[in-house]
């Protein structure tokens, strides 16, 4: 975005559209930027465990919106050459005390949790002592498949009542799947897109898929019908989802901030028009993951 | 898609405007008077005012409308005087036409009308068949009446020369008065107009039919309406069996009228030789007992209205069959109804007078789905009030008489009312203010509408009251109520009307009747509205509050296009201005989304996040390794040995990620050869094109790597369907740029290409592709397709880029990429737009004479077939010829082509001793066989990064080529239109590539193709082949002064001209290539022709005087190849000619422009070459103050 500069001289000139669209970068490239977004983290066996030597901790770079369970093979393989077997629970993942809920994907949890901390992102590995309280078990790669396809087809559901999902063959939802399984944006791409299509005449998505995480409450998250467009013809942006979901999170111009409201790591403009969020920045899921943290108190 | 106009009525007689771009009704306030009825074509709209004359607003355009006058001075010559003006008694006059018979001298010419003004002084015309003549423009000949030639010899005793002088039509954009010249036979007013018949006749252009009807209920035709005489000349009768109350006329040859009794007419015998038509058939009201009170065609449809308000479709329209074969009842009241473009239909609601658009109407379900309401504001809702106040000022000082009269008439007698009407007509007098308040309606009356009620009774009393005296009418009029009360329109007696459902009246009077009550009396003053005044107090309009929702009284379509993938704003917004500008901020257009703030900041943080979270830490592992991709499919295979036949073969993509993290992939295709399974391959970095191939009865393309391209043999496949086609060439696209690591828009420097399919190719040059003495053979141009359709595409070095569909219309590069069938994320989403384009297919129907029947269809058994395509070669019968390929679908029938080289006779006919042969149009008794051409249009609708840009249709552009650091704040861009004009865009900056306007510069003839060169040389070419130099242009005076004729090579018409930095380029129509000699900063226009090559059907010259062309019969290892891209080797500054062809892709090109590549080669020149190149230095950056300083003739 280097010819940013440029483009504030030309907003007053009407007649620099096709400027604007030479030297913007395209929508498209938010969808890249997403999905390519990753997550420097260090993994750490917990001290709880008992190990035969010390362990390394091990790095990786983990995809925001893949989920944990799903690319941390290599973690596991890891850790496991100093444990023995008869140690070994299932793996689960802590961060500062709280375990991490392998079903949200793992940019929300690192917006949620660890926002505003100092990179890489440690996370403590666990073998033992499984939080059923907390956590879903996780024990095999289908159960994950399992968990997105539902959240894709519950995010359809509210787009187009289950319409497209239900038009495309079962080969096209493994092409999703193995689209984020491997980290294939194309492939993802080619079959997401008829999920992100909508009659132009309507305006945008019958309703909106997104959910509001917050660390503040124990409430999992906020999710309720909500239309792109106010039955006047008015475009809803984020602010109105809030206003109307999390009013606590808008505050008025002379108060401090007490919220940040983050999807992606990033915090989109109250009048980012929320059709706009759903199309550009929802998870592979097809839901806008949104997460409420308190602004740092810097 | 350019905005268009849909125009309207209120029910106060103001006319709106509503653009397909916008979103409110535009007041037309050039006006000053009240209007009845409009009626609207793309160029212009007629209407008949409140006054009952005829008005006319014909739209600017940025290419005047003019006309050339012109006359012949002729002289003889004598031993005496010489050539001298004396001439014999037998001659012509001194001044004539070109024939001679008429005399016609300069003083004679006036101007047709005030709406015309002189260009300019009469002048002499030095150009003589495209050939320069001498001064004084003098041709010669032997005598009166015979071939005249520039030379004069021995013997010419008599010679003439030709004299020109444009006028040019001024009144535009406003309304002007079409004067009533023939007041004898036009004794009463007109009360219906309709306008239509634009595609009957291309000849003259842009002629018109327009239809009128008078209150006595005759039809008028006005006559030689066309492009260079917007007004028509003269209103001619055409009877008709019976009283006409409304009249309808479609786009092509459908004219229907509405009897007042309610049934209908149908025009016969319409066509291009006789806009007027020659008969009347009648046709039955939908049901019986109710009459049509209104009806409405377009190109294949007939929709009507009935008394009570039922629409009515009529079944089976079409040219061949205009009166239909039976009546469809659709649901919806409406009291008027309208077919726009493409057989579009608007309609005005019986209940709320709001205007409806008939939504879902397609060539295939012509009767639609349902109606719409058009809900956008007017634009100033608060000049309702105002308006209305003005509308009563006017109303009694045009039509006092008839104000007072039905003001009275709600409380007089019908007898009295008469007489007050008929004296009404003759002494206007003012009066609203005399009729007692609450006798009057709020809207009392006005026949904007096709009210059978005011029609009626003013033909009656138009008709009878003056030679018969006002007792006759209502001795009959109680009469015929009392036998039909149900039909209100024939409710005539203001005392009787009371009774009456209240229905009738123009404007809702249920309203009025809850604000008033006298509600009697509204109807009293409607039935008597013999006037079209909207006469209402304005106390009483109060109630018609500010958020009142406009009610139309009419409603003209002829001028809005609307397609099916138009996107309409006018329908869901409210009426509430506040709404509706927030509503316009979401979905006019993206231009805020992109600029809007909220967007930048995503763009911002998101670039940010990634640097914050990954820039550190790229030495981490990734999560998830990269791995094979494979997409498989079955396809056909045209083998590649002979006998070449399709053979089903498995076919496969695997791709994968390369050691930099570019992708490559390889081809495979699995096929059995003599039962044995093998498999040949390709690498995806080796493709160097992929090109969808035209097939009417497959789905195929073809693969080329750069040997194949040698070869002119590419690897061709055939997939299952469309679909299955264009996924794998989307995919394999993709694959070909992410190994060659090519991502995003086509550069500046890119090299365009269309081939004949219309298919747009773009490729990346790298600065070796110029490079000299060793550049990279243009065989291994990687070539990228872009979506789009497009004939001809045009580029400079600062990234504008233009291109011309073959329907003529312009397009500018948006920025984009991708586009077609390219979805998803091998194509930009912001820059895309819908692209139509329309061509048509040829078939021609062959007859032989024989001595017994004539000419018929059967030919002799040699002969070709009797329906085929222009070699006679493939039988082409009307029912099998199909559209070019599955993406184009029909959109006209079957008609025969007049504009055929050689001309036709009236039918269509040209005729020829035998086939093969050489046709003319006219029937000699040396021929024995005879054929016509038929065509058909088609229709493309597809998506690209192109963006129209009208209103002017083009047939060539040129855009200033640059130099590698230029600089440029105007780029020069100059096009002709496709009748010939020459035009210069302004505005044109590599930020506004669209420019912002024409300028129309003036020319002596139409032309064909145009040329600037780096230092804005122009030469371009006229339609008779001669060629022509601009004198004068440069970046300060971007339109030049004056034209330089230059002579054409000896015998030769050239056709197409290219421009670099220096070198001068044509093409002529024989394809022979020829290269301007001496041309010299000093001296532009340069010396002399040299001839370069033959079959070259065009040429590219760039800013580095880089030639490219495309040529014909180009070898390949199994045949000549048609349209290849070549490019002449060993061009240098002192050898600009070169001295040899490199051939690149081909088969099927059709036009290419290289105007964008500025890159010069790394200098990497022999020692011998070196000292020529800076010694040619100084000619090469020809200083523009010279070239503007010296403009020489020639």
């Amino acid at each position: 975005m280097t010819s940013l500069g440029v483009e504030d001289e030309l907003n007053s000139n009407a007649s620099c559209r096709h400027l604007m669209n030479v030297i913007m970068a395209d929508d498209k490239d938010v969808l890249r930027d997403v999905w390519f977004g990753r997550i420097p983290a260090c993994f750490t066996l917990s001290p709880e465990e008992t190990t035969e030597r010390e362990a390394e901790p091990y790095y990786l770079l983990l995809p925001r919106v893949s989920y944990l369970t799903l690319v941390t093979d290599k973690v596991k393989k890891h850790f496991l050459r100093v444990m023995k077997t008869e140690d070994v629970e299932e793996m689960w993942f802590e961060y500062e005390g709280t375990p991490l809920k392998w079903h949200y994907p793992i940019g929300v949890l690192f917006d949620l949790h660890a926002s505003n901390t100092a990179l890489p992102w440690n996370v403590t590995v666990h073998f033992k002592n499984f939080p059923e309280r907390d956590l879903l078990h996780c024990s095999s790669n289908s159960v994950i498949e399992a968990h997105f396809m539902s959240c894709i087809k519950e995010a359809d559901a509210l787009k187009h009542k289950s319409q497209v999902i239900n038009d495309m063959q079962k080969k096209d939802h493994k092409q999703l799947w193995m689209g984020l399984q491997n980290d294939k944006f194309d492939q993802f791409w080619a079959m997401n897109r008829k999920l992100m299509e909508y009659p132009t005449e309507e305006g945008g998505f019958r309703y909106i898929p997104f959910r509001i995480y917050q660390t503040t409450s124990d409430r999992p998250f906020i999710q309720k019908l909500f239309r792109p467009v106010s039955p006047e013809g008015h475009t809803l942006t984020l602010g109105d989802l809030l206003k109307e979901l999390f009013p606590a999170a808008i505050c008025a111009e002379d108060e401090p901030k007490r919220f940040q409201v983050m999807i992606h790591g990033i915090e989109p403009l109250l009048e980012t028009p929320i059709q706009w969020l759903s199309e550009h920045l929802s998870h592979p899921d097809n839901f806008l993951h949104i997460s409420i943290i308190p602004a740092p108190s810097d | 898609m350019p905005s268009s106009l849909l125009w309207a009525v209120d029910v106060y007689g103001r006319v709106y405007s509503l653009s397909t771009a916008g979103q409110q009704w535009e007041h037309c306030r050039d006006a000053h008077l009240e209007f009845k009825r409009v009626t609207a074509v793309q160029q212009c709209c007629w209407s008949i005012a409140c006054d009952h004359n005829i008005y006319l607003y014909v739209h600017a355009s940025e290419v005047p409308i003019r006309y050339q006058e012109e006359t012949y001075e002729n002289q003889r010559w004598n031993p005496v005087d010489g050539f001298s003006d004396r001439l014999l008694p037998s001659d012509r006059w001194q001044w004539s036409d070109i024939t001679g018979l008429k005399h016609q001298p300069l003083g004679d010419f006036q101007l047709p009308s005030e709406n015309w003004e002189w260009e300019a002084d009469w002048y002499i015309d030095e150009n003589f068949g495209g050939e320069p003549t001498e001064k004084g423009g003098w041709t010669y000949a032997i005598d009166f009446p015979a071939t005249y030639t520039k030379d004069k010899k021995w013997n010419s005793c008599v010679r003439r020369r030709r004299w020109i002088r444009y006028r040019r039509y001024k009144a535009q954009d406003t309304w002007v008065k079409i004067p009533s010249e023939q007041t004898e036979s036009l004794p009463d007013p007109f009360n219906d107009i309709t306008c239509g018949g634009w595609e009957i006749t291309e000849e003259p252009r842009g002629c018109l039919a327009l239809w009128a009807v008078s209150l006595q209920g005759k039809v008028w035709f006005r006559c030689d309406i066309n492009h260079h005489n917007p007004e028509g000349s003269v209103w001619e009768e055409v009877p008709v069996p019976g009283e006409v109350v409304q009249i309808s006329c479609g786009p092509g040859d459908l004219v229907w009228a509405v009897l007042w009794e309610g049934h209908l007419l149908v025009r016969e015998g319409v066509g291009r030789d006789c806009l007027k038509g020659s008969s009347w058939v009648t046709v039955e009201s939908p049901s019986p007992g109710v009459g049509v009170v209104h009806v409405a065609v377009g190109v294949n449809v007939v929709w009507a209205v009935t008394k009570d308000h039922k629409v009515w479709f009529r079944r089976g329209v079409n040219s061949h069959n205009p009166c239909g074969s039976g009546w469809i009842g659709m649901v919806g009241e409406m009291v008027m109804i309208n077919v726009g473009l493409s057989d579009q239909v608007w309609a005005i609601g019986f209940e709320d007078r709001a205007v409806y658009f008939r939504q879902g109407v397609t060539a295939s379900e012509l009767s639609g789905k349902a109606w719409k309401v058009v809900s956008v504001p007017r634009d100033s809702e608060r000049s309702h009030s105002s308006a209305s106040a003005s509308s009563l000022q006017s109303a009694g000082c045009f039509f006092g008489g008839e104000v007072r009269l039905q003001s009275q008439a709600s409380m007089l007698s019908d007898a009295d009312a008469e007489t007050e009407r008929a004296g009404g007509e003759v002494v206007p007098t003012p009066e609203i203010g005399d009729a007692p308040k609450p006798r009057i309606p709020k809207v009392t009356s006005d026949s904007f509408i096709s009210e059978l009620v005011s029609d009626r009774e003013g033909q009656i009393s138009r008709r009878d009251v003056p030679p018969a005296g006002p007792s006759i009418p209502e001795e009959d009029h109680p009469e015929k109520e009392l036998e039909d009360r149900a039909s209100p329109a024939q409710v005539l007696s203001p005392s009787q009307s009371g009774g009456v459902d209240p229905q009738w009246s123009n404007v809702d009077l249920e309203e009025a009747q809850t604000h008033l009550t006298s509600g009697p009396g509204g109807d009293a003053a409607e039935t008597s509205s013999l006037s079209s005044v909207a006469t209402y107090n304005l106390a009483l309009e109060e109630p018609y509050g500010l958020d009142e929702p406009p009610k139309w009284a009419w409603v003209s379509g002829g001028g809005c296009l609307v397609e099916c993938h138009t996107q309409l704003n006018w329908f869901n917004s409210s009426t509430s201005t506040a709404l509706n500008s927030s509503m316009q901020a979401m979905s006019l257009s993206i231009t805020p989304a992109q600029t809007a703030a909220w967007r930048k900041q995503i763009f911002e943080q998101l670039s940010e996040r990634s640097k914050r979270e990954m820039e550190n830490f790229m030495h981490y592992e990734q999560a998830i390794e990269q791995s094979v991709w494979v997409k498989k499919g079955t396809m056909q295979w045209w083998r590649d040995w002979k006998p070449h036949k399709w053979v089903d073969v498995q076919f496969a993509l695997e791709q994968f990620s390369g050691v930099e993290g570019n992708k490559d992939g390889i081809l495979f295709i699995y096929y059995t050869f003599n039962d044995e399974k093998k498999y040949l391959h390709m690498f995806i970095n080796e493709v160097t094109i992929l090109v969808p191939v035209l097939n009417d009865s497959k789905h195929t393309f073809a693969i080329y790597t750069a040997e194949r391209t040698k070869q002119r043999w590419p690897m061709r496949l055939a997939a299952a369907t469309e679909l299955e086609m264009h996924d794998w060439l989307a995919l394999l696209s993709v694959s070909c740029c992410d190994s060659r690591g090519i991502q995003g828009p086509p550069s500046k420097q890119a090299i365009w290409s269309v081939t004949c399919k219309g298919d747009i190719f773009v490729s990346e040059p790298t600065k070796e592709l110029e490079a000299s003495p060793y550049p990279t053979p243009c065989a291994q141009m990687f070539w990228r397709q872009v979506g789009g359709h497009l004939r001809i595409i045009e580029s400079n070095s600062l990234g504008v880029v233009w291109g011309i569909g073959y329907d003529h219309t312009a397009w500018v590069h948006t920025g984009g990429y991708g586009g077609g069938f390219f979805q998803g994320l091998a194509s930009s989403t912001d820059n895309i737009y819908t692209q139509t384009d329309v061509k048509s297919v040829y078939i021609y129907e062959n007859q032989r004479w024989n001595p017994v029947t004539g000419y018929t269809n059967r030919g002799l058994p040699t002969d070709r077939y009797m329906w085929s395509n222009a070699s006679g070669l493939k039988e082409c019968t009307k029912n099998n010829t199909k559209p070019p390929s599955p993406n184009w679908t029909w959109v006209s029938d079957w008609t025969i082509d007049y504009a055929v080289p050689g001309g036709t006779d009236r039918e269509g006919w040209q005729y020829a001793a035998d086939f093969p042969a050489s046709y003319h149009g006219n029937k000699t008794l040396k021929d024995f066989v005879r054929r016509r051409r038929w065509a058909r249009k088609c229709k493309l609708t597809t998506t690209g990064p192109w963006q129209e840009v009208p209103p002017i249709p083009l047939s060539d552009i040129t855009i200033l080529p640059c130099g590698p650091k230029s600089t440029v704040e105007q780029v020069s861009l100059w096009a002709i239109s496709n009748k010939g004009d020459i035009l210069c865009r302004l505005g044109v900056t590599s930020l506004t590539p669209g420019g912002s306007s024409w300028l129309h510069v003036g020319t002596d003839q139409p032309f064909k193709s145009i040329s600037i060169g780096a230092v804005h040389q122009v030469w371009a070419i006229a339609k008779d082949g001669s060629a022509f130099y601009r004198g004068s242009v440069s970046a300060q005076n971007p339109a030049g002064d004056c034209w330089y004729h230059i002579p054409s090579p000896t015998g030769q018409k050239l056709k197409q001209v290219s421009v670099g930095r220096t070198s001068v380029y044509t093409v002529d129509e024989n394809g022979n290539l020829w290269y301007r000699h001496g041309v010299t900063p000093s001296y532009p226009q340069g010396s002399s022709w040299e001839h370069i090559s033959n079959n070259v059907r065009k040429v590219s010259v760039g800013p580095l005087d880089q030639v490219w062309v495309i040529a014909d019969k180009v070898q390949g290892s199994h045949s000549l190849s048609c349209g290849t891209v070549c490019r002449r080797l060993g061009v240098l500054p002192m050898e600009p000619k070169g001295h040899s062809w490199d051939y690149g892709i081909g088969g099927g090109w059709d036009h290419i422009t290289v105007r964008g590549n500025a890159m010069e080669a790394p200098r990497i020149v022999m020692p011998s070459l070196t000292d020529n190149q800076t010694a040619t230095r100084p000619l090469q950056t020809s200083n523009q103050p010279e070239m503007n300083g010296n403009p020489v003739g020639c």
